[in-house]
């Protein structure tokens, strides 16, 4: 089943087309990772599927309805959920409170404090659950960007660029992480770690210019000659 | 102790010495304390905006203006008692202030502020245009017998620092309350980062307006009372200097702290009260006093209190 699909999604600002007629399906399940050289268009285009930004142009469907039209936060109630690209995390509030914020929005009571333990727990953060978020390191604030996205419990987890300034550590726990939500989450995922894109998508799209460039298995994408060219360089 | 039962321990206690202290205060002090009580209750309304939610509001005074005109105009006009006068107060309040914030909520930061500016000072010339009914600058007395609640006389000093603390204590309580509850810390995290607050799902502008409804309200609440306690509504009340009172009595006190708003008001009433005791310049020592705090202490008394002392002051 297709959980998500858009159809000539565009975005121009002032005459640059940023984004141009993208025809994205993605399947329920899968771990999808979205590459692209700097510029392409990756975070405009997962902007407009989550609403942050309204598209010049097109659809998009979420689990076979329309949603272009819907703002963000309703779309977020169907069951999405976004990380940022620059970590925005609310510096002064608890780690905890963070989580619970994310979490409040389907959930009441004592629940809400199971699913804040539960999410800590799963990007390592517990210990640091009172602690300001502010008071983070860098890496740290990107993994409780990850565990408010997992408190939200979502249908579709975007992650944009979540592996960025994070150690080779902590990155090896993020893999493992994204690996025991496959299949249960859908996961859209912008990154440019070409060795978490390699182990973890099942498929990869790439986007150059604002179009879809090509779209296939981590082997596929690799052999492509296109795709070496335009981003992967041919070195 | 638990940080919740801290907090509640700490307010209460405030509320309790405000009321033990009706009993020592010479007279003077007795009557000053209960004006800056009803003039905190306007700036804890005035804080759930400002310091809670992030919002620099400049027309607070219509909100003030809407309480004191809605329960002068009841009782003046409508020959109503003073417990029906305080509710149509509190009514007007809340529908200014929701109106308003249909209006003004389009808008964000220095567009907000003037927008808020604007519609106050509509307000305000609506209130002297109508002057046949408002009696304009001039203002209108509440006569005492006008001013017996449930058999209360509210203009005898006692009665009328004990409502004034009922009033306060209230506020206070509420939004004590209000800003630990899930629904405070959505307005907490809309000040700090509106944009991720609605990336994980909630609706923004219902939180803003019902944020600016309830700030409304409280201040209706401190204008009607004061109206009704003090036997006077003027619209010199409506006036841009009561917009600037409040967001001055918070900046001092500490935005975003329960208590600040009455410690400024506290601070700002005796700062003026003494330094005109002094000289007739009192105004200069009260701006170098401004001045120092700003420098010294730009969280506002109560915020510095929270970074040297207690970092989780509600």
């Amino acid at each position: 089943m297709t959980l998500l699909t858009t159809r000539g999604l565009s975005k121009h600002f002032a005459g640059l087309h940023a984004v141009e007629g993208v025809n994205f399906d993605l399947p329920q399940g899968e771990v999808r990772a979205l590459i692209g050289p700097n510029g392409a268009g990756k975070t405009t285009l997962v902007s407009m599927i989550c609403g942050r930004i309204a598209p010049s142009g097109g659809q998009v469907i979420f689990e076979g309805r329309d949603i272009t039209a819907l703002p963000a936060h309703k779309r977020i109630m169907l069951g999405m959920a976004y990380t940022f690209q620059i970590t925005s995390v609310f510096a002064g509030l608890s780690v905890g409170e963070n989580v619970a914020l994310a979490a409040r929005r389907r959930l009441k009571g004592a629940d809400v404090g199971l699913a804040v333990d539960d999410a800590l727990a799963r990007v390592g953060l517990l210990e640091r659950k009172a602690q300001e978020a502010g008071d983070l390191s860098y890496g740290h604030q990107r993994l409780l960007e990850i565990a408010m996205g997992l408190a939200q419990s979502p249908r579709l987890l975007i992650l944009d660029e979540p592996t960025q300034g994070l150690a080779e550590g902590e990155i090896a726990e993020f893999k493992a992480l994204i690996r025991e939500l496959a299949g249960k989450t859908t996961i859209l995922l912008i990154e440019h770690n070409m060795s978490v894109v390699m182990e973890l998508a099942d498929r990869i799209t790439v986007l150059n210019f604002g179009e879809i460039l090509a779209e296939g298995t981590p082997d596929e994408i690799h052999a492509n000659g296109e795709v070496q060219t335009a981003y992967l360089g041919n070195g | 102790m638990s940080g919740g039962a801290r907090a509640y321990a700490l307010h209460g206690g405030v509320i309790a010495v405000l009321f033990a202290l009706q009993f020592i205060l010479p007279a003077y002090h007795h009557g000053n304390l209960a004006r800056i009580m009803v003039l905190a209750s306007y700036a804890v309304g005035y804080n759930i905006l400002f310091g809670y939610t992030g919002l620099l509001s400049l027309g607070h005074a219509l909100f003030f203006a809407a309480g004191m005109y809605g329960m002068g105009l009841g009782i003046q006009h409508l020959g109503l008692t003073p417990a029906p006068a305080l509710l149509l107060g509190l009514v007007a309040g809340a529908l200014v202030s929701g109106g308003l914030a249909l209006l003004a909520l389009r808008t964000t930061g220095v567009a907000f502020m003037i927008v808020t500016l604007m519609f106050a000072q509509a307000g305000y010339l609506t209130i002297l245009y109508f002057g046949e009914y408002t009696r304009g600058d001039e203002g209108f007395v509440i006569q005492q017998a006008q001013r017996v609640l449930w058999g209360i006389d509210l203009s005898d000093a006692g009665n009328r620092y004990f409502a004034a603390l009922i009033l306060f204590g209230s506020c206070l309580m509420f939004s004590l309350w209000l800003v630990r509850a899930p629904f405070g810390k959505v307005l907490v995290a809309i000040r700090e980062n509106e944009e991720r607050v609605r990336m994980l799902g909630y609706d923004i502008f219902a939180h803003k307006l019902a944020a600016m409804v309830i700030s409304g309200t409280i201040a209706a609440a401190a204008g009607a009372s004061y109206g009704l306690l003090f036997g006077y509504a003027g619209a010199s009340f409506a006036s841009v200097q009561y917009s600037i009172f409040p967001l001055l009595w918070v900046l001092l006190g500490g935005a975003g702290t329960v208590l600040g708003p009455f410690i400024g008001t506290l601070f700002m009433f005796y700062l003026i009260d003494l330094s005109s005791g002094v000289t007739t310049a009192y105004m200069l020592i009260a701006g170098v006093a401004l001045v120092l705090l700003t420098l010294f202490a730009p969280q506002g008394l109560m915020g510095e209190l929270r970074r040297r002392v207690w970092r989780g002051l509600p």
